[in-house]
């Protein structure tokens, strides 16, 4: 999961290289101008909120000051991931969203990763601040060196020291860009490593070591209340559909029978009339019956399988959708029908919300990177689609998630929409 | 008229062989598992198979799947599949040899005793029996089609359209819809006009084409 390539350290062209070093210079640059006193300031404000606490004012101050530190944590986590692929797990306990500024307060304090944020600040202030600032130092101070030969001696004043250089003409000055030349040769191994330090230190001391376990463990948790939740729900409209539908028609239906038996001999008419009501009572029943089943484990799953109910679905769409499937095996029964919803609800979506006029599905397995069924519906609509609350699609990646499965949504305006699936399983 | 049965539940199958008794229909066998229904199939050369989709010993489609190898081993071997759900997936399958002889009806459809049997010697015969929401499955998706040639029949032609794709010959649409088969032979020539199919007197490949027409892919 490393992205080394992208830092420039790993192997790659003279160009790309000499890019790479630069951009992580110019980054360390950045990084220390901001560390410096975005830790002074966090740090501070940390400690005067946590201070005024027994005063009361710090009950009130010190969730926002701490949200804030979390804020620029977690924007270090981002950097970390994106510039040197090094991870860093953020796992801060969730907090009740109406709870009041004391239980936050409290609520925050408890919390190990806070502390492990304000232990941290002191570190990146120190630590991270020279760690940055040398990754840039060891590209720019040798350019200065070379200035200095190039005739910035001229105007340095006297007794100027470069290094252990000594400046005063210009024969020290091309001392001066010797010693940057040599410095130069360590930069583009040192500054991108410098970099990367700088952000392992930062994981270092942010991470309980339990970081990605604990992270994990939140995940599981989410996600099994997700699980539960949409059972709990989906048995019950499962109990409110046969209850309202086809346990009524059976005792209207015995109704119908008991009074047939009663007009048989009397009303023969209008036995038969009843009689027919109540085969039109069964037929409707069996109909309603049948949307259920489907709606909980459609047959065609059960008897073909994932591929083959795909294909069965996309028949019954008004849309021409093509649908390609690989498919060595048979899918566990619960990724099978979990896939199957999926990919169900976002057919339904596209139908309903895209307007195109083909849709494309595409499932296959492979073992690359771990066993994973990847499945992607595209169609030729008008784009926009969007993960958003409420939407179909924030429905799909919760239930998804049940089995560590991501969605992910690209939808341009204007179109296509390309919405893929990934859950990771093993064939039988 | 011979006929081996294949059907897992208890009470369906006495109901059915009860019913196709009543009928005058002769039960070959009345078997409850795939493996017995390939054996009966393949032994008593019966007149036409009444079959039930899934079956054991696997529960999947093991009764489609045996009524399908069956008809590789003797075309044409008329077969009668029934389901709890009809999937136009299982109707193409059945349809794709083009030999007719083939019907596909929901479970339901047993409620009304004569049209069942109606649709069992249509297939016994080497016709077709499709269920009506397979047909209609197929009229709605081809009604959403960008070029529409469906668009230009009436609505009287549809409802002609819907009951010839279900196997239906000119003089039982006729019954069905109470005008006189002459009608419905005019109809039927301006349906094959409008969707550009050739006009066959033989009933049986007459539901073959506009099964195949409404069928394909767009």
């Amino acid at each position: 999961m490393t992205t080394e390539a992208k830092n420039g350290s790993g192997s790659g062209n003279g160009g790309t290289r000499v890019r790479g070093v630069a951009r992580a210079a110019l980054r360390g640059l950045g990084l220390a101008l901001v560390v410096l006193p975005g830790a002074v300031t966090c740090f501070v404000l940390s400690v005067v909120s946590i201070a005024l606490i027994p005063v009361g004012v710090g009950i009130v101050t010190t969730p926002w000051v701490l949200t804030g530190v979390r804020a620029y944590a977690d924007w270090r986590r981002v950097l970390a991931a994106e510039w040197c692929g090094v991870p860093i797990p953020s796992a801060y306990r969730p907090l009740p969203k109406d709870a009041n500024p004391w239980t936050r307060t409290f609520g925050m304090l408890r919390d190990p990763a806070t502390w492990r944020d304000l232990w941290w600040l002191p570190v990146d202030m120190t630590a991270g601040f020279v760690t940055a600032l040398l990754s840039a130092a060891l590209l720019f101070y040798p350019l200065e060196g070379f200035a200095v030969a190039a005739g910035l001696w001229r105007v340095l004043p006297d007794g100027y020291w470069y290094g252990f250089v000594h400046v005063t003409d210009q024969a020290s000055a091309f001392g001066a860009a010797t010693l940057g030349l040599a410095l130069l040769f360590f930069t583009p191994f040192l500054t991108p490593r410098l970099l990367e330090g700088h952000f392992r230190l930062a994981r270092a001391v942010l991470t309980s070591g339990q970081g990605e376990l604990a992270e994990r463990v939140r995940v599981l948790t989410e996600t099994r209340r997700d699980a539960v939740d949409t059972s709990a729900a989906e048995l019950r409209r499962i109990e409110r559909d046969l209850h309202d539908g086809a346990q009524a028609r059976l005792v209207a239906m015995g109704m119908d029978l008991g009074t047939i038996e009663v007009l048989v001999e009397k009303d023969p008419e209008q036995a038969k009339r009843l009689l027919a009501q109540a085969r039109q009572s069964s037929a409707e029943a069996l109909t309603e019956l049948r949307e259920l089943v489907r709606g909980i484990h459609p047959p065609v799953l059960a008897e073909r399988g994932l591929g083959d109910a795909v294909r069965a679905l996309a028949l019954r769409l008004p849309v021409a959708t093509e649908v390609s499937v690989e498919l060595p095996g048979r899918v566990d029964a619960p990724v099978e029908s979990a896939a199957y919803f999926a990919v169900s609800e976002v057919l339904t979506n596209a139908v309903k919300h895209s307007g195109a006029d083909r849709i494309w599905v595409d499932l296959h397995h492979t073992d690359e990177g771990g066993a994973v069924l990847r499945i992607s519906v595209t169609d030729n609509g008008r784009g926009g689609a969007a993960i958003g609350a409420g939407s179909g699609l924030a429905g799909v990646e919760r239930r998804l998630g049940t089995f560590d499965g991501v969605l992910a949504v690209s939808s341009p305006a204007g179109g296509p929409t390309m919405v893929t699936m990934e859950i990771p399983c093993a064939l039988s | 008229m011979r006929v081996v049965l294949a059907e897992d539940l208890f009470l369906l199958r006495d109901g059915l062989v009860r019913l196709l008794q009543a009928y005058d229909f002769e039960i070959a066998a009345a078997v409850e598992t795939g493996p017995e229904l390939a054996r009966a199939l393949a032994e008593l050369e019966p007149d036409v198979a009444v079959v039930d989709v899934r079956l054991p010993p696997t529960h999947t489609d093991e009764g489609l799947q045996c009524a399908l190898d069956a008809r590789r081993d003797r075309p044409g071997l008329p077969v009668l599949v029934l389901s709890q759900h009809v999937e136009q997936l299982y109707a193409r399958e059945l349809l794709a040899d083009g030999t007719g002889g083939v019907g596909y009806l929901l479970k339901d459809r047993v409620f009304d005793a004569e049209q069942f049997v109606d649709a069992v010697r249509r297939v016994a015969a080497g016709g077709t029996a499709m269920d009506p929401q397979v047909i209609q499955q197929l009229l709605s998706r081809r009604a959403a089609d960008d070029n529409r040639p469906l668009g230009r029949l009436t609505p009287r032609e549809l409802e002609v359209l819907e009951l010839m794709a279900q196997g239906r010959s000119n003089a039982a649409i006729a019954e069905k819809l109470v005008v006189t088969e002459r009608a419905i032979a005019k109809h039927t020539s301006n349906i094959f006009a409008k969707l550009g199919l050739e006009v066959s007197d033989d009933d049986n490949r007459r539901v073959l084409a506009v099964l195949a027409y409404l069928d394909q892919d767009r």
